[in-house]
């Protein structure tokens, strides 16, 4: 038996505080790739609380990203933006989920983050990072932007630091550990960096960051 | 002088797109922030470098 919405709330209260509850549950996050920082992004943003979820990805769900991703065995060919909402709406049934199954560009980001409050980078490829980045940065300069760069291989753990370079810019990773150049990507270390990007996220929302 | 990446750069004067073509950064994978603001592409070419001003620039690597 699933707890009522108000059972909940109270319970996110009871836990984050109530006026800390007030502005993650009001707050609209968009994370854009569902891959290994995304799908985590989500569940961890999802379980605090967040009011509602933009979820950005055009790519099915693939044997080879289940090392890292929040999705099962069942869910291969499955697209990601509804694989990821099934298991969301598992987890957090309450928290408001909106796709888009589209490759955000310079052209459409605007409108698809039009209502975000906070946008999470969590693509692959070094290109799109940045494009985003300069999206984001000129077309919308009033948005929260948590981008990330360096999480592959078996490096140390506590290398993964999020640094703030602008008020409203900040980057996640160890900005130098390329998926090109190491082992690949491992499920811990690059849950670590989608951990530091959904904890900016709420201590933004929390305002102690 | 201009302070980039925490170093001293003979860089004032310059504007950052020809401060960039004199380095191997790759520009379609770095964001460049100057003076606590990101300077988007669109404006490499016109935002010219001043003394004192601080610069980052951070090059983006695969994964995710």
């Amino acid at each position: 038996m699933i707890p009522s919405r108000d059972e909940w709330q109270a319970a996110l209260e009871l836990r984050h505080g109530r006026e800390r509850q007030k502005s993650f549950s009001s707050a609209v996050v968009a994370v854009c790739g569902l891959g290994g920082l995304g799908s985590n992004i989500a569940v961890a943003l999802a379980r605090a609380g967040i009011g509602k979820l933009i979820l950005i990805d055009f790519d099915r769900v693939d044997l080879t990203n289940l090392h890292r991703q929040q999705y099962k065995a069942e869910q291969i060919g499955r697209l990601k933006t509804e694989a990821l909402s099934e298991n969301l709406k598992e987890i957090a049934p309450y928290t408001a989920l909106e796709t888009h199954t589209v490759r955000i560009d310079r052209e459409n980001a605007a409108a698809l983050l039009k209502e975000a409050d906070i946008v999470c980078e969590a693509f692959d490829d070094a290109e799109y990072k940045a494009m985003l980045v300069d999206t984001v940065t000129e077309k919308m300069p009033g948005k929260y932007l948590i981008a990330a760069s360096g999480m592959a291989g078996l490096g140390s753990a506590n290398d993964i630091k999020t640094r703030r370079l602008t008020n409203r810019f900040y980057l996640c990773g160890d900005e130098v550990s390329d998926a090109a150049d190491e082992i690949g990507l491992v499920s811990a270390r690059v849950m670590l960096c989608a951990a530091h990007q959904a904890h900016a996220v709420l201590q933004i929302l929390a305002k102690e960051a | 002088m201009v302070r980039i990446n925490g170093e001293a750069a003979d860089a004032a004067g310059k504007s950052i797109a020809e401060y960039l073509a004199g380095t191997a950064y790759d520009t379609g994978r770095i964001a460049v922030e100057r003076n606590g603001d990101i300077v988007p592409k669109a404006r490499y070419d016109e935002t010219v470098l001043m003394d004192e001003d601080v610069v980052e620039i951070v090059s983006f690597v695969g994964g995710g």
